[in-house]
């Protein structure tokens, strides 16, 4: 698979909860390649969102090392996880996180505006990220204009829009449909095969996992499995852009 | 994120919130026109005086006759008759720090041409008297030094007796009657507008002394004078002038050392100096007063931006993710300050210069709109922004990314 795109070693965090000290991962070792599209599943609590802020330079380790292309990022200040973020990450919520009072292409301009691309440039590139996920019509919709599907495409296209080499995905189908959550997998396995963008998933949904290639599974801040997905679920129609 | 497309994503926020946005803007607007107002009343007041000053005259000297006490009892400067047109003549001739003297009496009456009269000020002087007023005489000439030794029954009118006994006539040459007396109208003076005192000083006939002495008053006091105008050859000098004329006076009236003085000398510029400094110092706390309204409009800022900063903890947290870095949230939440207080600040500029106008028209002070108070007021209210704006602000970008996505 080349070379690794996510290496985790030994990572451990920790939360002072009051008077408590909370370990929520203790001591985890992830090796993602690039290319490679992983489903976390997981109960609540058991560390899977804290990885996940984690992968996504949200939040930093309180011990052990998280490189992304071979480069050091656990020990970056705020702003340099921020750049990092803007250039490198693409984010995926449960609850789409829109900007209400922007149109859908202003949503997806947001990265762009941050690092002082051109406004021209913006709006071309907001709409042909809107494009490649069959939004182009609706460019002009405030969030509230969009269905629940829609509006996570939206999103999706946010994410997609500074061509980031990792996609995160935090449970992004928990507010959807069974037939639009098909929909909005089929959209990330194909920016997964089409652009290779690696892609992290995290469900509880074992169906959900399905769409991806590998799944790992954590329990008490550890992970306690690890395996590739035989028979991959593909969405039915194998269109991933209708809508 | 520059500055343009920051602008324009504070001013949408803004609109979001248009009641909330608009209350908070007036109060940076009532303090703002507060300011505004004030230091333009306290201007226009400033220069009514400057111009009092100049239209006085300068370097003057005011003889007032009289004592301050005689017997025990006081009587008022003015109130007796120890000056003499000797006394003048004298301080005029032999006193090296003074240029000019005149002696003066005032008294009223009215003054009649054919069918129209007119009761004014009948201001009595020598000829000397308009030059160190610096009043000009705009049309015919003043009465000459003859004319006053001879007591001719010759004037000049101001501009308002003129206007309400000669309309659009010419006056000079004409044949008024003052008390019954026919004078001779010589000179037209200038307008000079409204004195320290708020009297129309155009509201006036000029006449001799002498003339008013022997033809008009008719009283006992033949040859004694009202107050004695005195003029120093300059301002360095005025002060020499005022020891040197009370000494002359001193010694004319031969009051000895410890005696009391039966006249006294003001210095008028002095006076108004006096008058200028105190409305100076009125219209520095009026300011002062008006800016504590400006304080009070930064607080509502800093308020409403704090619950502005809770409310879009979710918004802060989802540009956060998608890259902003703190200075990016610290400045658009800087600049929403900074444009509510400006739109504050120019809309409360715009009603400052209306209250002032409205202020000079229905209560008739003189106000003064002055570029440099409406620039300080307009970088106040963006210093305002930013001092007020800059904690809310600073606390919005320090927020952390992942509670701020969780926030409800």
């Amino acid at each position: 698979m080349g070379v690794a795109a996510i290496e985790v070693t030994g990572l451990v965090k920790t939360y002072r909860l009051g008077d408590v000290l909370v370990e929520a991962l203790k001591g985890v070792d992830l090796s993602i390649a690039a290319g490679e599209f992983l489903a976390v599943m997981g109960p609540s609590g058991s560390g899977k969102s804290t990885l996940m802020n984690i992968l996504g330079c949200l939040d930093r380790p309180t011990t052990g090392s998280y490189r992304i292309d071979g480069e050091e990022v656990g020990g970056l200040s705020r702003d340099g996880r921020a750049i990092l973020r803007r250039k490198r990450l693409g984010f995926v919520f449960q609850g789409f996180n829109l900007l209400s009072r922007l149109t859908a292409r202003e949503n997806v301009e947001l990265p762009m505006i941050y690092d002082g691309t051109p406004a021209a440039d913006r709006h071309e590139r907001a709409l042909s990220a809107l494009s490649s996920v069959g939004l182009a019509d609706r460019a002009r919709h405030l969030p509230s204009q969009l269905s629940g599907g829609q509006q996570q495409r939206v999103a999706i296209a946010r994410a997609i829009v500074n061509t980031p080499s990792l996609i995160l995905a935090d449970e992004p189908t928990g507010n959807l449909d069974s037939a639009t959550s098909g929909e909005i997998l089929g959209i990330f396995q194909r920016l997964n095969d089409d652009r290779g963008i690696t892609m992290v998933l995290v469900t509880h949904e074992p169906d959900i996992a399905q769409y991806a290639k590998r799944v790992i599974r954590f329990l008490d801040g550890r992970i306690v499995e690890d395996r590739p997905v035989p028979d991959r679920r593909r969405p039915a129609g194998h269109e991933g852009t209708a809508g | 994120m520059n500055l343009y497309s920051a602008g324009k994503v504070a001013f949408r926020s803004l609109r979001a919130n248009k009641m909330r946005s608009a209350l908070t803007m007036l109060g940076m607007i009532i303090g703002v026109a507060a300011v505004i107002i004030m230091v333009a009343i306290g201007e226009g007041a400033n220069q009514r005086i400057s111009a009092q000053i100049a239209s006085v005259g300068s370097n003057l000297l005011l003889v007032i006759p009289g004592s301050t006490t005689s017997g025990g009892l006081r009587s008022g400067f003015g109130g007796a008759h120890t000056l003499t047109m000797a006394d003048a003549r004298a301080i005029g001739k032999e006193l090296s720090a003074v240029r000019a003297s005149s002696p003066t009496m005032r008294s009223s009456g009215p003054v009649v041409y054919g069918n129209q009269n007119w009761s004014t000020i009948l201001q009595g002087g020598a000829p000397e008297f308009l030059e160190m007023r610096e009043w000009k005489v705009v049309s015919g000439r003043n009465f000459t030094a003859q004319e006053m030794e001879a007591a001719s029954k010759v004037c000049l009118l101001g501009q308002t007796v003129s206007d309400y006994l000669f309309g659009t006539e010419d006056p000079v040459g004409k044949i008024v009657r003052i008390k019954r007396s026919p004078f001779t109208v010589v000179g037209i003076l200038d307008r000079k507008g409204q004195s320290p005192q708020g009297q129309d000083q155009d509201d006036t006939v000029f006449l001799p002394i002498t003339t008013m002495q022997k033809k008009l008053s008719g009283s006992a006091h033949v040859g004694t004078v009202g107050v004695i105008m005195v003029q120093a050859v300059d301002a360095d000098r005025v002060k020499e002038a005022e020891q040197q004329v009370i000494e002359l006076l001193r010694q004319r009236h031969r009051i000895g050392q410890g005696g009391t003085d039966d006249f006294s000398v003001r210095n008028l510029s002095e006076m108004l100096a006096l008058a200028e400094s105190a409305t100076r110092i009125m219209s520095l706390l009026l300011g002062g007063i008006a800016s504590v309204s400006l304080l009070v409009g930064g607080i509502g800022i800093m308020n409403i931006m704090l619950v502005s900063v809770t409310e879009r903890t979710r918004e802060i947290g989802i540009r956060m993710a998608v890259g902003a870095r703190e200075r990016d949230i610290l400045s658009q939440f800087l600049i929403e300050a900074v444009l509510l207080a400006l739109t504050g600040g120019a809309a409360g500029i715009l009603l400052g210069a209306g209250g002032a106008v409205l202020t000079s028209m229905l209560a008739g002070w003189s106000t003064v709109l002055s570029p440099s108070a409406i620039f300080l007021a307009f970088g106040f209210s963006a210093a305002v922004g930013v001092f007020f704006g800059f904690y809310p602000a600073r606390k919005a970008s320090r927020m952390d990314p992942i509670e701020a996505l969780r926030y409800e």
